[in-house]
């Protein structure tokens, strides 16, 4: 019973995971490119949403609905200003860049609200549970899970069924062919980056109300991502779903036969799958 | 027509007759400077060589690891393991250190080659988390708390009684100086061997793969055994920096051993800013990161913001860092690995 209680807890933690690692995703389909601030953007959004919540007394979820336009803004900046003019051949100064911009945002908020952690209430949400048969499901981590599939839908329907998303599949495919067809592919990306910091919000608001957080945790929430994008298989958002659903069974699973274990139990399905599949369990992309 | 081929320049003369004085004097400088001064230099000779061996990945090998805190971690507790679990000297127990953190390299070249470019970064960071979560199990040594090294092994270290004799000082000064000269060597020999190595046919090769894997592999290089050299030679010699980087320190602790920030982002701003794929960069690098070092360590996080944005605005508007800026202005290159057509001038003149 223990067994199938974690193995529920963990599918659903997979959710989480996946929310944090959509938006990487999404950003490395369409210009190759490794945002290693990502989690701490994620981390940054959850602030962001508790200062939003001290400042304008608002509730978590629509604190997290006010903070979206202005991530998407800080999203479409940073790409303007910043990654468009790193990115191309070279791999290696959009990874410089996107690394010293870890390091200051780690330190800004550390400056701004110190190391103490924090958490985002959702009210008697948190506590509230649903009994299915023998087992007690959290009501937050369900809707985290539910989230996390409504996410991907979204982001999928954009990406097959809209003009915007033809231009994404475009560039991706080549920028030179698509800037041809009047698409400007830096443009497209700012876009791009700014949709996946909506992304990165949604995250931060579950990130928030399902546990404590810190200036220093946001290289784990990468990880986390970056694990759940290799063991789905690249560009398909799915697959990325199912790797982060099989992280987060293999942290709960390693963690009720020793609570030490639970990081280092992801971490090595990780290098189990990548050791048999190295191209992921879904693959759709081949670069 | 006749030619020669030439890597040498007049400057990198003047560096090298430059630096056949400035070893000597570094070698004899215990005679006169002062403990703290010796520290600076310890600090500053561990993060350089640590900047080399990253500058030859990522900078020549193109393979951007944010990962090496794996095997200054590695490095470090092999060393503990080996004078507390065996009772070895910590002198040769830094040696073993290297030879540890040449062996993590082996199953993380195995797995993090197997990702793609960008990826390739993140997959080293995940090994060096699963060896630091690993090792803080290791229980005999401290688990996720550490330990520090014995008394009775840091009391008779090697060589420490003969300096002890020969400056008429203190344990703990010769322990200082005996780290030290260690360091130097560990840093002249680290800029040798990857001048050497540049200057080889398999440099050649090396820069090949970066610039063009297919271009390269079309006239014969094979680019998988070239990059795993690469990241062996670098394991092994992050590794021994970490071993003595923590025999100096005494005390060990898997979350200080396995600092991404100490161990592989202040290396990587120290390359960057001094200047990616050029042996001379991190040398000016890490004179800047000192300078800033004593004008901001008060102010800890600030200190890492300016760092941070530093590097963004190097990466952004001087790619080459600054001593590519000194470099494009003036045409000085002190290492230099390129290889120059010099026409005959006697035959050109008969002619």
């Amino acid at each position: 019973m223990i067994f199938l209680d974690s193995l529920i807890q963990g599918i659903l933690l997979g959710g989480l995971y996946a929310l944090f690692a959509a938006g990487l995703s999404l950003v490395f389909g369409i210009m190759r490119l490794v945002n290693l601030a990502h989690g701490d953007l994620i981390v940054f959004g959850a602030y962001l949403i508790l200062l939003l919540v001290s400042l304008l007394n608002l509730n978590v979820f629509a604190a997290a609905l006010v903070a979206a336009p202005f991530m998407f803004a800080l999203g479409w900046m940073l790409q303007k200003f910043v990654l468009n003019r790193v990115l191309g051949d070279d791999i290696l100064p959009p990874l410089l860049v996107t690394f010293g911009l870890s390091i200051v945002i780690q330190n800004v908020l550390l400056e701004t609200w110190s190391a103490d952690s924090k958490r985002l209430s959702a009210g008697t949400l948190e506590t509230a549970s649903l009994a299915i048969g023998p087992i007690n499901v959290g009501i937050m981590p369900l809707l985290i899970f539910v989230s996390a599939i409504v996410v991907i839908l979204v982001l999928n329907q954009i990406i097959y069924r809209t003009s915007l998303g033809r231009a994404f599949r475009a560039t991706s495919d080549d920028p030179v062919t698509a800037s041809l067809m009047g698409v400007k592919p830096k443009n497209i990306f700012s876009v791009a980056t700014g949709l996946a910091m909506i992304v990165v919000i949604i995250a931060a608001l579950y990130l928030g109300v399902r546990s404590n957080f810190d200036p220093s945790i946001g290289p784990a929430r990468l990880i986390y991502a970056f694990e759940a994008v290799i063991i789905g298989g690249l560009g398909s958002l799915w697959g990325t779903l199912l790797g982060g659903i099989i992280i987060g069974v293999a942290q709960t699973i390693g963690a009720t036969i020793n609570p030490e274990w639970q990081i280092l139990s992801g971490h090595i399905a990780f290098l189990l799958v990548l050791l048999v599949r190295p191209r992921g369990l879904l693959p759709r992309a081949f670069d | 027509m006749s030619y020669v081929v030439k890597v040498q320049t007049s400057a990198s003369r003047m560096a090298a007759i430059g630096t056949a004085i400035l070893i000597p004097v570094a070698f004899i400088l215990p005679l006169f400077a002062s403990r703290s001064l010796l520290q600076d230099l310890f600090f500053i000779f561990t993060m350089l060589t640590l900047a080399q061996w990253w500058n030859l990945l990522a900078g020549y090998g193109g393979l951007v690891s944010v990962g090496q805190q794996a095997f200054v971690g590695m490095g470090a507790y092999a060393m503990f393991g080996t004078v507390i679990l065996l009772g070895w000297d910590p002198v040769p127990s830094i040696l073993a250190g290297g030879i540890v953190a040449l062996l993590l390299a082996l199953p993380t070249a195995f797995f993090a080659f197997r990702l793609q470019g960008a990826y390739f970064a993140i997959g080293t960071w995940v090994i060096a988390e699963i060896t630091r979560l690993t090792v803080a199990q290791w229980k005999q040594l401290g688990g996720g708390t550490g330990t520090s090294l014995p008394r009775s092994a840091t009391r008779d270290i090697m060589f420490v009684d003969g300096i002890k004799a020969l400056f008429d000082t203190k344990t703990s000064v010769a322990r200082d100086i005996l780290a030290y000269w260690l360091a130097l060597i560990l840093v002249i020999l680290t800029i040798a061997a990857i001048y050497w190595l540049l200057r080889t046919r398999r440099g050649l090769a090396l820069a090949a793969v970066r610039d063009n894997l297919q271009a390269a592999r079309s006239v014969g290089v094979d680019p998988d055994k070239i990059k795993w050299l690469t990241f062996l030679a670098a394991a092994f010699g992050t590794g021994l920096t970490g071993a003595l980087i923590y025999m100096q320190k005494a005390r060990i602790s898997p979350d200080a051993a396995f600092s991404v920030v100490d161990w592989t982002a202040y290396v990587i701003f120290i390359v960057v800013i001094g200047g990616i794929g050029t042996i001379e960069g991190p040398i000016l690098g890490v004179i800047v990161f000192l300078l800033l070092q004593s004008l901001l360590a008060s102010y800890g996080t600030w200190y890492l913001i300016s760092l941070g944005l530093i590097g963004i605005i190097v990466m952004l508007f001087a790619p080459r860092g600054l001593w590519g800026l000194l470099s494009d202005r003036t045409g000085i290159e002190l290492f230099p690995v390129q290889r120059r057509l010099v026409m005959n001038k006697k035959l050109s003149k008969e002619k």
